[in-house]
């Protein structure tokens, strides 16, 4: 994207003034999108951002301007200007020697989405329309949404990394309004995956309508959802995001080192059920949270963070592991070379169990059995987490019954983690997600099998 | 730059070919985002970025394409993918870019040169105070989370192949920080804030105390029993649902048949003590701008008046759909087209204080945040759910802290049940501004 040299001076520019560490951050980035919505392809997008980020680090202290002008010119005032931002105050920092590393993509892209014809994206929402509606006369509107993205990042730090990665994503989605007597209710299905239009060879849009009508018409009939705590089965691939929520923020060693995780100082300890082991996995082939490279350079990895219920490490970026004098886990990321990289997940999910998830159930006389986790939230320092359930149903006397009516479930990390007292043996991988920290998003994957909670509050609007 | 930005766009508009309409949205953001941690600044982000966003419509069909950049040359490769875009849309009569209306924007004055003028090491120095003021202000204060300063400048110009021609400048800075606190046994957060256009009157005790205070009243919080109670959503709250019940307005939910209040326009929907407004002209609402997002004027509706429906919210689109006019309620950024939603919304305060309202309670919550309203909110339905913490009130009296608990109701039922509305109006950095509220029958889980 931009030639070495140039990028060897700006590293060095930055440091002219005493820092300890710097970092050039190249993006360039295409997407495209199509909307379909009330019967009509409402409208095509396509969009390009490029640029560099540049941070410079002295002591504790982390300096960091941006620019979308990628000239010598453009990139040699960035430098300056981030290294003033750092306060570097000295003489000139040292500049390993740019050594170019790569890493294996955890898949190859066959179909470049830029060399699909527009047309056919559009074809394929008129499909999903179609199937959507065919569904039932109760389904009142249907939107769908294609969108594909092309980023490719080049890294180099005065530390002598120099590596790039070329990451492609394919999205699509469907959403539903089911009217019937007593109003209206919605059902969304999505797929995506880091990979090229093969995706839709993979999947079919027909399927993903399908579900999405479904979901919808299930829930004209949705009791309210009941209220208080109670044993909550989440079935497999649906609730991942229980554990992104729970556990997995509070793992993050940038939230650890400020002290503010339940998880704090607490490797080598008992943090969950014997019964959870997790994983996050940058490397998964096709995960919507895979890629090459982590957005300092890093190669992905698969951290197991918790093994048999015993907290194993937390999750690391450059910054944070060299404060330490470790090795980051390669999950610093960013949502563009405009903000400063964190700690991410990438692919995180509870390893496959042993028990037949139709025990699970049969074993549950009351409670709720959740088939899809809408979006989360959670305070690390307490623990404390929220998520939606998007579809949910009973369960009464061991058998799942009545369709209820969304809420939210709510409970505490730590606590929840050691009330869980079955996994199934069926691991699924959920929807594409995107988490969002500090108002960046990125994308994520999540995963987990049958399990059942033994007390979750329900917050349903049923007395 | 406003200057410059409408010479961009004047240059894209004069390459339109006859019978094709062009709107291009040009904009620059400048943004100072300093962070202090234990007394050393963390970080110092200087940033500075733009783009240019075009829609192109066509014989009815649309496109849209948007580059971050301000090169001419670039420029005229989003203008063609944009017209090439434009081929696939599906053929709709209404569909057309805003024409000028007659309504004149009000000059607004949302940008102080002090912003500019207020020194970088000054700025550090507010987070820095910030920081110190949450550690000192109450010993189970074990932590500051994070202290930053913020400013951004924003320069907007929008012009249309239809004689629109319009620009904004604005700025605004906030000090937000989040507080730890610890009895020993239990950890708590909190956080506070202060917002305004003036770096120099922003205020260090109020974000400080909140924050703290936010914390530390919740320390050895439980959960609550189960039940149907009366809560005071605190104002940072009820700005938040305000949020969400500003979208069921949208004239685009309403054509498209999604909106919860379709055909109740004159009809009773709220008590009748609440007027809900919307008025970006406002210049204390943090969102203000003099122009919304297709460059016409930014008015104020009366959304709900007196508890009865009043007007949606519309864009030129979803107007000349529904044969009405435009509120001026587009909303997007360079890179969307125009949607339509609510910019600053408020309620008009009642006469009590927060504590005056609890005061007339016998058992409920104040409710101090919610979590989880994204994922927990059905605006199509109305059904709500969402993840709360507080302290409850018994006889008139704030007592112990409460979390772990659910609030469920409906939007609709939310809104007839409005008891009262306190007198505390307070900005936010968010589309809506927050006011205590008092809301009865909400359903309140926990053990």
């Amino acid at each position: 994207m931009i030639d070495k040299e140039l990028i060897e001076n700006a590293i060095s520019e930055a440091l002219k003034t005493g820092g300890d560490f710097a970092e050039i951050f190249v993006e360039d980035k295409r997407s495209s999108s199509a909307y379909f919505d009330d019967g009509k392809v409402e409208e095509l997008t396509s969009g390009r951002d490029r640029g560099a980020g540049i941070r410079v680090v002295v002591g504790e202290t982390t300096g960091f301007a941006h620019t979308a002008d990628l000239s010598p010119q453009g990139l040699l005032d960035a430098a300056r200007s981030a290294a003033a931002a750092a306060r570097s105050n000295g003489g000139a920092g040292s500049v390993n020697e740019l050594v170019a590393s790569s890493a294996p993509s955890p898949n190859p892209v066959l179909v470049l989405p830029e060399t699909v014809e527009k047309i056919k994206k559009v074809e394929l929402l008129k499909r999903a329309d179609e199937v959507a509606r065919s569904q039932s006369e109760s389904i009142t509107q249907v939107s769908a949404r294609y969108g594909d993205s092309r980023r490719r990042i080049l890294v180099a730090n005065s530390e002598g990394v120099y590596a790039s990665d070329d990451q492609v994503r394919t999205l699509f989605s469907v959403a539903c309004v089911a009217t019937g007597d007593a109003g209206m209710q919605t059902g969304r299905e999505s797929t995506g995956r880091p990979i090229g239009f093969e995706l839709f060879d993979e999947y079919d849009v027909e399927e993903l309508a399908e579900t999405a009508a479904q979901r919808a018409l299930t829930k004209l009939n949705a009791r309210p959802a009941p209220s208080g705590a109670m044993p909550v089965v989440i079935g497999c691939g649906g609730g991942g995001v229980l554990f992104h929520e729970a556990c997995g923020h509070g793992l993050e060693a940038d939230l650890v080192k400020k002290q503010a995780s339940v998880f704090a100082e607490r490797t080598g300890e008992q943090v969950a059920s014997e019964l959870v082991t997790l994983i996050d996995d940058g490397t998964m082939a096709k995960e919507w949270g895979a890629f090459a490279i982590d957005d300092e350079g890093h190669p992905a990895q698969k951290n197991t963070l918790i093994q048999d219920g015993i907290l194993m490490d937390y999750m690391w970026d450059g910054l944070r592991s060299r404060s330490q004098g470790r090795k980051s886990s390669g999950n610093g990321r960013r949502q563009s070379y405009m903000v400063l990289p964190m700690v991410r997940m990438t692919n995180t999910y509870i390893a496959n169990g042993k028990t037949d998830p139709a025990d699970i159930i049969a074993d549950t006389k009351q409670g709720v059995y959740v088939a899809h986790l809408g979006g989360g939230q959670v305070n690390t320092a307490t623990g404390d987490f929220v998520f939606g359930m998007t579809e949910a149903y009973l369960i009464e006397d061991g058998k799942v019954t009545a369709p209820i009516r969304e809420g939210n479930l709510i409970g505490n990390g730590p606590e929840v983690l050691n009330q869980i007292d079955a996994l199934g043996n069926d691991f699924a991988m959920g929807s594409p997600g995107t988490c969002g920290k500090d108002g960046q998003g990125v994308p994520v994957g999540d995963g987990t099998p049958t399990l059942r909670v033994q007390s979750l509050t329900v917050g349903g609007t049923a007395a | 730059m406003e200057e410059k930005l409408l010479a961009i766009a004047d240059e894209v508009i004069a390459l339109s070919a006859s019978k094709e309409q062009i709107e291009v949205i040009a904009v620059h953001d400048q943004e100072t985002d300093i962070r202090v941690y234990k007394g050393e600044l963390e970080s110092f982000t200087a940033s500075e970025s733009q783009g240019v966003g075009i829609r192109v419509v066509q014989d009815g069909r649309q496109g849209m394409a948007y580059a971050g950049s301000l090169d001419m040359e670039i420029l005229k490769e989003t203008l063609s993918e944009a017209r090439d875009n434009a081929t696939f849309g599906t053929f709709d009569e209404m569909l057309q870019i805003a024409e000028p209306d007659d309504v004149e924007p009000i000059s607004l004055d949302l940008y102080n040169p002090a912003l500019k003028e207020f020194a970088t090491e000054d700025k550090i120095a507010l987070a820095r105070e910030l920081e110190e003021y949450i550690m000192k202000s109450d010993e189970r204060i074990v932590g500051v989370e994070s202290s930053e300063y913020v400013d951004s400048i924003s320069a907007s110009a929008i012009v249309t192949s239809s004689g629109i021609r319009r620009s904004s400048y604005d700025g605004g800075c906030y000090i937000a920080g989040s507080s730890l606190a610890s009895d020993g046994k239990d950890m708590q957060t909190g956080f506070g804030y202060s917002v305004g256009r003036d770096p120099a009157k922003l205020e260090i005790e109020k974000a400080g105390s909140l924050a703290s205070e936010r914390a530390t009243r919740m320390l050895g919080a439980q959960k609550a029993s189960s039940g149907r109670k009366t809560v005071v959503l605190d104002p940072y709250v009820t700005a938040q649902f305000l949020g969400i019940i500003g979208s069921t307005f949208s004239g685009e939910s309403l054509l498209k048949g999604r909106s919860l209040f379709a055909d109740r326009e004159n009809e009773k929907i709220a008590a009748g003590i609440l007027t809900l407004i919307d008025d970006p002209t406002d210049p204390d609402a943090f969102t203000a701008t003099e122009v919304d997002g297709e460059g016409l004027a930014s008015r104020r509706n009366v959304l709900i008046e007196q508890g009865v429906l009043n007007t949606f919210l519309h864009n030129s689109y979803t107007a000349r759909s529904m044969g009405t006019q435009s509120t001026g309620s587009a909303v997007r950024s360079y890179n969307s087209s125009p949607g339509v939603g609510a910019r600053a919304l408020s309620l008009v305060p009642g006469t009590k204080s927060q504590q005056e309202l609890i005061g007339g309670i016998d058992d409920g919550i104040l409710i101090q945040g919610v979590s989880g309203l994204h994922s927990g909110v059905n605006p199509v339905s109305g059904d709500f759910s969402a993840g709360a913490e507080g302290l409850l009130i018994k006889k008139g009296q704030l007592s112990e802290p409460v979390r772990e608990i659910t609030i469920a109701s409906t939007l609709q039922r939310m809104l007839l049940e409005v008891q009262d509305i306190g007198n505390d109006l307070e900005r936010l950095p968010m589309r809506a501004s927050g006011v205590s509220l008092v809301v009865a029958d909400v359903t309140v889980s926990g053990v």
